[in-house]
């Protein structure tokens, strides 16, 4: 693995591309790297396009930018793709994450041209399966995970269900489905 | 036991507020400070903390609630960002003249306008003469270092003033990264009870506060009020030692990194301040002399101790992160240079504004700073010498 990934996010306000940006961080942390996960904030509005980041490190971090050149892209809204350069700077020895439910054949061509690999991943059916409800961000995490390979899938799970025990202690019902959701993504991202 | 945590800049500073257990909390939310009174009353609710926590309708009332509470004795704190610090204009020099060693978190954020949420100094810089002590911060871990050191700093009989804590807002305010914390009964014993000479509910003592002065005694009580401000420079020093060794991090009156042999040096505040070690790094592998000067405390200025820092430095960039409208300087170019000027000093010196509302401080950018120090050493032409870095014209 490389000494320093760095991921940016791209979803819209109320998708929780932020806070699947600080699980991610969460989650690393608890492996030992160095992280940071934070939000490019403007004026909050439901739907407008977001940008998040992570860097994971197995050294200090001390850099405080935005990230121009990430290792990987995370796409949590495919409608994104037509209006927000998400492959700007990616880097070609690299990935992009995409939730869609449509065939690699027809996304690729919206990417500009990129180069490196593509995913995808259809983070509504698999959230609507878990959870009954269309929350994207734990597909998309678990997708993150796997296709970097930052950690062993176990180990992820793990400490994903220990996070979600701590988030949601008010709602326990709603712990088992996203534990599916991050399960059925790791089996179906492609 | 020390505790590996990640948490973001608000979670860092709440947490440190939750192990000092402050008395005494008024507080008006304001982006991006928001989260620390949000995190700090579930505490309260919580039964984590016994503090009182006084919600009230605007800055201004906070700010007047933390005079009145701490004036009567308790330990208060309180947390903002710009304009709601701008809002407390007023009564900030009130709680410094009264001596009155309130806490406050300010998570910074420019002032208006264009109105904007993202981080510059404006608010900080505003502030800077209204008699507080003012500490920088350039991670959520050194955010939680000086809150936990603030009080030491602001209480210390020598001192008795008004401290600031600040921190970028956004950028180490809401991005979650390592910290190590230290266990509550550590931080308990190192910040003490606060057991003021003087307040207003001390039975069998008659004091007032903020009471009107006839001209025959202005002048007094500014120099006093001077005089205890000068004081927390070293009183910071001592206390920023007697941290390190119950947390191994040290703390003095600003950060000296790679300035050993420097001949090329910028002079920085914030989260700004790491990116630039990074550039650093890139140029000492050139084998290009470079170094960073990164301020902690801006208030009381050390301005004889960075004189001394500098004096091996030939060629130097200072770093404002706010257009002070001087319109020939930033207020830290301005401290910088009449620093260097009583030391007989002369560096070909530029200064520059950069990152205000937000805009993104970068390797590359940071970079392009020693590139025009490089351009003056080549041309020995200072050119302008007050510049907008990551402008478009």
């Amino acid at each position: 693995m490389k000494n320093l990934i760095e991921i940016r996010w791209h979803g819209r306000g109320g998708q929780g591309a932020k806070t699947a940006a600080l699980l991610l961080a969460d989650v690393a942390f608890g492996t030992g790297m160095y992280v940071q996960g934070f939000p490019e904030y403007g004026p909050e509005r439901m739907g407008a396009p977001i940008t998040a980041y992570n860097r994971l490190s197995a050294n200090p971090i001390r850099v405080h930018s935005n990230i121009y050149e990430p290792d990987y892209v995370v796409v949590v809204d495919e409608t994104l793709l037509d209006s927000v350069g998400v492959t700007d700077g990616l880097k070609e020895d690299g990935a992009i994450v995409i939730n869609t439910a449509k065939p690699k054949e027809e996304i690729i061509p919206k990417l500009k041209g990129y180069q490196g690999r593509v995913y995808t991943i259809d983070a509504r059916k698999i959230s609507i399966e878990a959870l009954g409800k269309y929350f994207p961000n734990s597909p998309m995490l678990a997708a993150i995970v796997k296709v970097t390979g930052i950690m062993d899938e176990e180990d992820f799970l793990e400490s994903m269900r220990k996070s979600y025990n701590h988030k949601f202690a008010s709602r326990p019902e709603v712990i088992e489905g996203n534990m599916k959701a991050l399960f059925l993504a790791l089996e179906e991202v492609q | 036991m020390a505790i590996k945590e990640r948490l973001s800049g608000n979670e860092a500073v709440a947490n440190a507020m939750r192990q000092i257990n402050p008395d005494v909390m008024p507080a008006y939310p304001i982006t991006p400070s928001t989260e620390i009174p949000q995190y700090f009353t579930t505490f309260v609710s919580n039964g984590q903390v016994d503090t009182v926590f006084v919600p009230v309708e605007s800055e201004h009332s906070a700010m007047s609630a933390c005079i009145g509470s701490e004036a009567a004795g308790a330990r208060t704190i309180t947390a903002t960002s710009s304009a709601g610090l701008a809002l407390m204009w007023e009564v900030l020099n009130v709680a410094a003249s009264d001596r009155l060693p309130i806490c406050l978190a300010l998570v910074n954020r420019a002032l208006s306008g264009p109105i904007n949420i993202n981080c510059d100094h404006s608010d900080a810089m505003g502030a800077r003469n209204t008699g507080w002590i003012q500490l920088f911060a350039e991670n959520n871990q050194e955010a939680y270092d000086n809150m936990i050191q603030a009080y030491r700093i602001a209480e210390h009989p020598d001192v008795m003033l008004p401290i600031m804590v600040c921190q970028d807002g956004f950028i180490t305010s809401h991005a979650v990264e390592n910290i190590t914390l230290l266990e509550d009964q550590i931080v308990k014993d190192f910040v003490g009870e606060y057991e003021p000479e003087h307040y207003l509910l001390k039975d069998g003592e008659s004091i007032a506060y903020g009471p009107y002065a006839v001209t025959n005694y202005v002048m007094e009580a500014r120099r006093a009020q001077m005089e205890g401000l000068r004081n927390a420079k070293q009183v910071c020093i001592d206390i920023g030692k007697e941290y390190g060794q119950i947390s191994g991090r040290e703390y003095g009156l600003f950060e000296e990194y790679r300035m050993e042999d420097a001949e090329y040096a910028m002079v920085i505040m914030g989260s700004a301040a790491g990116t630039a070690k990074d550039v650093v790094d890139a140029l000492r592998d050139k084998g290009i002399k470079a170094g960073i000067l990164k301020i902690r405390l801006f208030r009381p200025f050390p301005a004889e101790e960075i004189a001394e820092a500098l004096k091996g430095v030939k060629y130097l960039a200072i770093m404002d992160r706010t257009e002070d409208f001087e319109t020939n300087c930033g207020p830290l170019g301005a401290e910088i240079k009449s620093a260097l000027f009583n030391k007989n000093l002369r560096p070909l010196t530029l200064n520059y504004c950069y990152g205000l509302g937000g805009r993104d401080v970068t390797v590359e950018s940071l970079t392009s700073v020693f590139e025009d120090l490089f351009e003056v050493e080549k041309t020995g032409d200072l050119g302008e010498v007050y510049r907008y870095l990551s402008v478009r014209e």
